[in-house]
């Protein structure tokens, strides 16, 4: 579902300047948002920026200093972890040792007192939809990574709660079945439907897993996004750095007019297609992805574009691409990476001098 | 390698392993299958003034085997010392469930205070050990006596006339065993509890479980090793237990090891009281056997 189309249940939860402080250093600082009904919402930041301090306020684990939580409309943030229709998946799982996998996914059933018959279906069911019939008589230790992986998923899932809480799912596993399980992961939570929000610190996991992502640092939330606004459009330089590979030129505006401004660095005068809401003269930066800048061994011919000269100084052959370091007259390096769309492509050796050129459209300014 | 070092190595390592291995094994049997065959022995042999017939001797050819079972036939049929057998049981298995009672909220109570503050009570919990532990149950006599601190206290609160009797009742004797045995409930449930994963408990709220349910479905459970653990620590000593009886029990507060003590030193009837001690391993060990079956059978649950 695209969380913009469904205005219906856009504030399906509705997190109102909630704030955590331990000790008087906030861990979450006054963080606002609404996430839609369906969505799967990325929390994303690097360790200690309060992630999983917000999830576990979502749950009830921890009380919010300030601010309020809303599930459809009421406040949860006073009821009890066990109270509330929401459920978690931790991190490295917490399952019941002593308990088999049935009666892992059956606990949160049988606490809501449900009838015997009706808990057996829907354990079944639960075991069809993560594949793990065939271990049910197994006790957590005898199970894989993956396999337990997937046991919480399903005891998460059995209460049918309204948001399903993910601490780091997927942090357990080793880099292959990582991959592969988060596709999975995403696909199970679509078909069932629940709202999920999902807490990592894998930019990867964030950007094929979750329908928006928020970047946090010390508790704030920099930018909240779809994936490709998030990386196409970052709106400050830490998000920029955060989310995959860029190169950033620091400079100052000198041209500002409605539909393009001009950002004049030590690396050269760039043209960028988009206005700044700023003063002329005002410091910025200029952030280009890698893979926006073209090499060439002759001058563009299209002066449109913004171009500058460097020498190769390293060069990695990956066959589907090729990533290269250049040195340009200041001394700055910049990454470039060209993908082999087709088998002439050039490739260059160290030391050549090569032009490095790119679209103004390419280029965002961030001003902080 | 060659094979010769190859060999040599690996017989080191055996070596190595076997006196690793052999080193309890030979604890157990010169401390505890050794003395137990020879009091197995004594009670069966005949009592020959200060010694003791041999069980086998060889005269004209003919072995004569004289296994005396008198002792235990006597035991069997005499209903005093079953009902001792059974009140030992019977005072053992109170002081285990009233161990249990107050041991594991305090264990739970350790384990959860701030980490800087376990070293502290786990200090306190064996502090008693400092002292001698004859020196602990005299010091219950001048408590409970009827002269004692506390009758005194509440004669002097004006809550009774005349002092209650304490002293040599099943009361202090129950209370000595609790106060002496208590640390040996609570270590074990603290090591084991200490262990326990804090977030199973955020799961179990997570999924609907109050506290309460938490601690009985999640809490509980996982603890079991370090219930039966604690439990046999002071289950199986109480049952034999001479000293508390007879410093704080009462007259008719039966208790095998005092039995045991009466037989020896004072009817000095050794092959008797042999026989008494052998059954009351056996009565001990029979629970043990059964219990450690059922545990391989259905496996460790960790
Ligand atoms: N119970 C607590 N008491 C005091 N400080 C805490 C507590 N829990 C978290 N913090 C602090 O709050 C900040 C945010 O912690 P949090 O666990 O939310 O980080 P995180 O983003 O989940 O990091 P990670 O990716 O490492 O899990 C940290 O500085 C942490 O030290
Ligand atoms: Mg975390």
């Amino acid at each position: 579902m695209n969380a913009r189309n469904a205005q219906a249940d856009a504030g399906f939860v509705r997190i109102d300047r909630l704030t955590k402080r331990f000790d008087d250093v906030a861990a979450v600082d006054n963080v606002s948002i609404e996430i839609a009904k369906g969505e799967i919402f990325a929390l994303l930041g690097s360790s200690g920026c309060g992630k999983s301090t917000l999830l576990r306020m979502l749950a009830g684990f921890e009380t919010p200093s300030e601010g309020t939580i809303y599930l459809e409309g009421q406040p949860v943030s006073a009821m009890q972890p066990y109270n509330r229709p929401i459920n978690m998946m931790f991190q490295s799982y917490a399952l019941f040792p002593h308990l088999t996998v049935w009666d892992n996914i059956a606990f949160g059933l049988k606490r809501e007192g449900m009838p015997k018959a009706q808990i057996e279906e829907r354990v079944e069911e639960m075991l069809r939809i993560v594949q793990l019939k065939k271990f049910v008589k197994r006790k957590p230790h005898q199970l894989s990574g993956g396999q337990q992986q997937r046991v919480a998923l399903a005891r998460a899932l059995a209460k049918r709660p309204k948001l399903l809480l993910l601490d780091e799912p997927l942090g357990a596993l080793d880099a292959k079945l990582r991959e592969e399980t988060q596709m999975e992961l995403k696909n199970i939570i679509k078909n069932v439907g629940v709202t999920c929000v999902l807490v990592t610190h894998d930019q990867d996991e964030a950007m094929t897993m979750a329908d928006r992502i928020a970047i946090m640092s010390e508790g704030r939330f920099r930018q909240v996004g779809l994936p490709f606004e998030i990386y196409e459009t970052p709106n400050c330089r830490f998000v920029a750095d955060f989310i995959g590979k860029v190169n950033l030129f620091d400079g100052a505006l000198t041209e500002d007019a409605p539909d393009y401004c001009v950002v004049t660095t030590p690396e050269g005068v760039f043209y960028v297609n988009h206005g700044v809401t700023g003063t002329e003269g005002m410091d910025v930066t200029v952030a280009v992805r890698p893979e926006k800048i073209g090499l060439s061994s002759s001058a563009p011919t299209d002066t449109s574009r913004n171009a500058v000269t460097g020498t190769i100084v390293t060069n990695s052959y990956y066959g589907s691409a090729s990533i290269y370091h250049v040195q340009l007259a200041t001394g700055k390096r910049v990454l470039v990476s060209c993908e082999h769309s087709s088998r002439h492509d050039e490739h260059f050796q160290r030391d050549d001098p090569v032009w490095l050129c790119w679209e103004p459209e390419s280029l965002v300014v961030l001003r902080s | 390698m060659s094979a010769v070092t190859r060999i040599v190595g690996d017989l080191r390592q055996g070596w190595g392993r076997y006196t690793v291995i052999g080193v309890p094994y030979l604890f157990l049997i010169v401390l505890f299958t050794i003395p137990f065959l020879v009091v197995l022995r004594l009670s069966f042999s005949q009592a020959d003034g200060a010694s003791f017939a041999d069980l086998t001797s060889y005269t004209d050819g003919i072995l004569h085997i004289q296994i005396k079972l008198a002792n235990y036939i006597y035991l069997a049929t005499d209903d005093l010392y079953a009902e001792t057998y059974l009140s030992s049981l019977k005072f053992a298995a109170i002081n285990t469930g009233l161990c249990l009672f107050i041991g594991y909220p305090f264990a739970y109570f350790m384990v959860r205070s701030p980490v800087s503050m376990r070293p502290a009570l786990l200090m306190l919990v064996s502090l008693p050990f400092w002292t001698s532990f004859l020196l602990r149950v005299y010091a219950w006599q001048g408590l409970l006596d009827d002269e004692g601190i506390i009758n005194g206290l509440l004669m002097w609160v004006g809550i009774i006339e005349e002092p209650i009797q304490m002293l040599r009742t099943s009361f202090s004797l129950i209370v000595g065993m609790v106060y002496t045995y208590l640390p040996f409930m609570i270590l074990p449930l603290y090591s084991n509890l200490v262990k326990m994963d804090m977030r199973l408990l955020e799961a179990a709220k997570d999924l609907g479980c109050g506290p309460l349910k938490a601690f009985w479905l999640i809490t509980v459970p996982l603890s079991k090793n370090g219930i039966i653990a604690g439990s046999m620590l002071v289950f199986i000593p109480s049952v034999g237990e001479y000293v508390i009886p007879t410093l704080l029990g009462g007259p008719d507060n039966l208790m095998i090891g005092r039995v045991l003590w009466d037989e020896f030193f004072a009817n000095n009837d050794w092959p008797m009281a042999s026989s008494v001690a052998v059954t009351m391993v056996l009565l001990i060990l029979a629970p043990l056997v059964i219990f450690n079956r059922y545990q391989s059978q259905t496996g460790g649950d960790r």
